[in-house]
């Protein structure tokens, strides 16, 4: 190849995030070298958040199409059918990097960013979920992240007024420099037809909507695709800073602008700002947009071209228009107080380009930066990597022996209660009042199960304006990852997540319908970490498949890892949160996991009183349970596998029972295992219950109470029901179920005894209550 | 009878009270722009929730200057029903039509729960339909809804009976323990001198619907009707 002189030096190359063998590529798909703007463009465009080039050949393995699908992964989110006319648009993304280093406001922008991504579609939101993940609260700094993440998704949530219904909190070292804050939303379509990205109609104008654009968040895509180290806190200025207050407006005036008709697509500016707007409208289009910055509303004065195009500045969007209706669309944007702005033009060429003070300051073929962009296959190690290796060699028979009343853990005896009472106390089992609570989750007055009450949120579907008593269709929503099973064994900790993600699902009621994923991830550039998001990504794949939940789109975050003080790279758990949706058609006919009513029957489904009839992996066990992790400091061992023909089959027997309004409550068992799942089921409304299991003290006492497997939920039944719920049972589940106990009065005990009433457990609720209820607040008390 | 809600940039409950009158009730309700300034044919005017003006400077401050407001004003000087809820109470507050402030809440967090609230009197409008010292459930959201003023004026709500809500007990006790964000006295909603102007933090806009397992706030709208028609 020709030597040309390089008009940047190495370093200035590496600053962009961009590696030299693809500066070579750049001058391929340019026929030149790029000038400093361009090469700012190819850094953001080409990272790992923009254009997936080491996920994408591990993506396609999903499934995304089935006959609820409108739109599937491309889009800004993905858009599935709910019948009678609704249509919901969802859709997960992370802000792991920007909470890392600027909590509050890392954690505001990822709620704004991921509603912008549902109304740009033309759908109002209707509800948000967060998946959150963070090192132990014992520690200082942790404690920090972990109450600007809340109040920051507070801030933004509820000034909107969006209710945040529901998601998951997780505690571990794993994610002690690098926490996880991955945000979900929900919108109903209100717009006739689904608004889309791609450009159209030569010589349409290119409309600037929303707020200013200033020099906050530069590059903020390339920040977020590589490890965070010590000198990462002075990417400060990579954080966006949100305001929930404009896009507030944003929101009621792009509804409005979308039912003139006159608007041809929309894109909003999250990742790369104008950079990726521009690009990929005209990509998707198959046309160019040339674009003037100087017609930019610029929020300070002196900005170069560079940094307008890689400002990633909130609360903006980019509209195609259609020619001669520009005003109509200006005025509305103007009522709110918008900026809306003529910026530019679709044209034929299919290149981006940017005039800036009457020059072309970047010229670049629009596929070169978001579809041809490079993309690597890795090599898959084929040997399973030695810390798994040596994980799964772990046994029950290693822990010390049990009687009937506990074990020795390193020199003292704990009852079942200590333990029990311990698991309770853990952050991860704790209740998460004191996180919801701040989170406005009632407000558009269609909450049906409030968080905290059921295994999964529900939502009333009801279109703006139209009378409660006119819609009885609702959507649930979960999100799902037990990390600690990925990252033990990453094919079946995936498929784990999905198959857990639907029993949630199924526990209050609803069918799954399907899935947007967020896949945060360490270095894919590692073998291990390589190998880790391979398997993961196949076992979503093909628990999408067997739930039959297509992947409507999502999000993928690498390089989730902390450079300690020595250099060396810390990885989170490899962890794919699986955000998932399901129909409810009758928003009457729903439970939530605690009992209802004493003296209901209690019943255990996926679990017969004998093992017969199970593989041996989804009997309840030790390895990789929480219980293991807490009690006995070990994690090691196989994560549960999932038995998908029973799981499909208790799923829907529970949405059966709830639907024949039968079941009064259900609560699949998940950490700390049928023990944990019974005491959460006691405390929700202060019943208490006698659960008596077939079980002698010839088995380890400590795997029939909190180990764990998928497979299984816990309901309670009116016993005026149960004769024909029993007979419903035997015939779709054959022995696959049993009776375990009954609902006992308020405020009593949980009391769990084996076959020959040998005494498990015996606690009150209210001590339960109070160590479950006070264990997040206790620990940042101790600041 | 008629409703007009009042929309801010950044009002967020307008379409839920909207939801109630409208969906639920069937009166005629409309939509008041915060920039029209002819709301004379309204019989109630509503402040809605939310975070108008983004809340910005301090709840409720940037909205008192709004065009709308002078309406607002005359109306509830003709003796009209002015009915302000959480942002709503707070704009009437910074106005000037309620005395006191709303506040930080005690812990410093936003607080979203379903409270009980004991109905003080139910001689007006607002609460004819309840029993005086009723205990009621209504959803809070608001991170600045402690109610304080200074000795005077708390004397003299007190003694002209303007304290129309408190926090309380399941049975109706008024404690610290109940009072969910450190307001002076427990005090959730008070009426002006006339009665014709109510604040609260409290939302029984969002406690109107079976379908969602809440509707003690329906008494409120029904009583408005009652009252009218």
């Amino acid at each position: 190849m020709k030597k040309t002189t390089t008009p940047f030096s190495p370093e200035e190359i590496a600053a962009e995030g961009i590696k030299p063998e693809e500066y070579q590529e750049i001058i391929n798909r340019l026929g030149r070298h790029p000038n400093k703007a361009e090469l700012g463009m190819f850094g953001v465009m080409w990272s790992e958040h923009c254009c997936y080039k080491n996920s994408r050949p591990l993506l396609s393995q999903f499934p995304t199409t089935g006959k609820r699908i409108l739109v599937g992964p491309g889009e800004n989110a993905g858009v599935v059918d709910l019948g009678d006319g609704l249509q919901l648009a969802f859709k997960i993304e992370s802000h792991n990097h920007p909470s890392a280093i600027e909590p509050f406001q890392g954690s505001a922008t990822g709620v704004g960013g991921i509603l912008r991504d549902i109304f740009t579609m033309g759908a109002r939101p209707i509800a948000i979920l967060n998946s959150l993940r963070f090192g132990n609260l014992e520690d200082v700094r942790t404690r920090r992240i972990f109450n600007g993440v809340v109040e920051g998704i507070s801030h933004y949530g509820n000034a909107i007024g969006v209710p945040t219904v529901g998601g998951e909190v997780y505690f571990d070292p794993a994610y002690a420099g690098n926490p996880l804050v991955n945000a979900m939303a929900l919108g109903l379509m209100e717009t006739d037809e689904i608004v889309k990205a791609g450009a159209s109609g030569i010589g349409n104008p290119v409309i600037y909507v929303g707020s200013t654009t200033g020099r906050d968040g530069m590059g903020g895509a390339s920040f977020a695709s590589a490890e965070l180290t010590d000198e990462s806190m002075d990417d400060r200025p990579a954080v966006q800073v949100g305001d929930p207050f404009l896009e507030k407006s944003l929101v009621e005036a792009c509804l409005e602008a979308f039912k003139t008709g006159a608007v041809v697509a929309a894109q909003d500016m999250g990742a790369a700002g104008l950079t990726c707007s521009t690009a990929e409208m005209a990509e998707k289009g198959n046309v160019g947009i040339e674009l003037d910055l100087d017609k930019i509303p610029a929020r300070e004065n002196g900005m170069i071209p560079y940094e307008y195009l890689l400002s990633e500045s909130q609360e903006r969007m980019l509209f195609v228009g259609e020619k001669g209706r520009e005003q109509e669309l200006i005025d509305i944007f103007h009522r709110w107080g918008l900026h809306a702005v003529v910026a530019g033009e679709v044209i034929e060429e299919t290149v981006v380009r940017i005039l800036y003070k009457g020059e072309i300051a970047a010229n670049i073929p629009a596929r070169a930066l978001s579809d041809d962009t490079p993309i690597y296959h890795r090599e898959l190690m084929q040997e399973v990597p030695e810390y798994a290796q040596k994980a799964w060699g772990w046994t029950a028979d290693s822990l010390p022996a049990c009687d009937y009343e506990g074990l020795y853990v390193r020199e003292n005896y704990l009852t079942w209660n200590d333990i029990l009472l311990k698991l309770l106390d853990t952050p991860t089992i704790a209740s998460k009042h004191w996180v919801y609570r701040q989170y406005d989750h009632q407000v558009q007055n269609n909450t049906i199960l409030l968080p905290g009450g059921a295994d999964a949120a529900v939502v009333r579907v009801r279109p703006i304006g139209a009378k409660p008593e006119d819609f009885q269709t609702g959507v649930a929503a979960t999100t799902d990852c037990n990390p600690r099973y990925v990252y033990l064994n990453p094919y079946e900790g995936a498929k784990y997540a999905v198959a857990e993600a639907a029993r949630n699902l199924s526990c209050v009621g609803a069918e799954p319908i399907a899935v947007t994923d967020n896949l945060n991830f360490g270095s894919p550039e590692k073998p291990i970490g390589y190998w880790q998001l391979a398997n993961a990504c196949r076992g979503v794949a093909d628990a999408c498949r067997e739930m039959d939940t297509p992947v409507t789109g999502g999000n993928v975050s690498l390089y989730n890892e902390t450079l300690d003080s020595a250099g060396n790279p810390q990885a989170i758990y490899p962890t794919p949160v699986i955000g998932m949706v399901g129909l409810v058609p009758d928003i009457r006919k729903i439970c939530g996991q605690s009992w209802t009513t004493e003296e209901d029957i209690i019943y255990l489904l996926g679990s017969s009183s004998s093992t017969i009839n199970h593989q041996p992996s989804t009997i309840p066990q030790l390895g990789a349970s929480e219980y293991l992790a807490v009690v006995h400091n070990i994690i090691a061992g196989k994560p549960p596998e999932i038995d998908f023909a029973l799981e499909k089959t208790v799923q829907a027997a529970c949405r059966y029972g709830i639907r024949q309004e039968w079941v009064n409550s259900a609560h699949d068992c998940a950490e700390g295992g049928l023990a944990v799942a019974l005491a959460e089921s006691c405390m929700g409304n202060g019943f208490g219950a006698e659960v008596n299991l077939n079980v002698t003290t010839q088995q380890r006492l400590d795997e029939v109470l909190f180990g764990e497997s998928g497979n299984r939920i816990v309901v309670s039944v009116n016993p005026e029901n149960s004769s024909q719920w029993e007979a419903y049972l035997t015939e779709i589940l054959q022995n696959n179920w049993s009776k375990i106990g009954k609902v006992m009065p308020l405020e009593s005990s949980l009391k769990i005894t084996t076959q020959d009433n040998l005494r498990l457990i015996n606690v009150k609720i209210v001590n339960m209550k109070n160590i479950w209820y006070r264990a997040i607040q206790k620990r940042l008390d101790a600041s | 009878m008629k409703f007009g809600i009042i929309v801010f940039p950044g009002s967020n409950c307008d379409r839920d009270m909207a939801t109630v009158t409208q969906g639920i009730l069937n009166l005629p309700t409309r939509m008041v722009w915060h920039q029209d300034t002819d709301i004379n044919d309204l019989d109630v005017v509503v402040i809605p929730g939310g975070f108008s003006y983004g809340d910005y400077l301090r709840c409720g401050a940037i909205a008192q200057f709004s065009p709308v407001m002078n309406s607002i004003i005359e109306h509830a000087k003709a003796g009209k029903y002015v009915f302000g809820v959480c942002n709503g109470f707070q704009i009437l507050t910074e106005v000037g039509l309620l005395p006191g402030a709303l506040i930080r809440n005690r812990d410093l967090h936003f607080i979203c729960d379903r409270v009980r609230v004991r109905v003080e009197r139910n001689d007006l409008i607002w609460t004819r339909k309840y029993s005086k010292q009723q205990v009621v459930t209504y959803p809070i959201a608001h991170g600045e809804g402690r109610y304080f003023a200074d000795e005077d004026t708390l004397k003299a709500l007190e003694e002209n009976n303007q304290v129309l809500f408190r926090y309380c007990s399941a049975r109706g006790e008024i404690n610290e323990e109940h009072n969910p964000n450190g307001s002076l006295n427990s005090i959730a909603g008070i009426v002006n001198q006339q009665g014709n102007i109510l604040g609260m933090m409290p939302h029984p806009e969002r406690a109107s619907d079976a379908a969602i397992g809440i509707n003690d706030g329906l008494a409120m709208f029904e009583g408005l009707v009652m009252a009218i028609a």
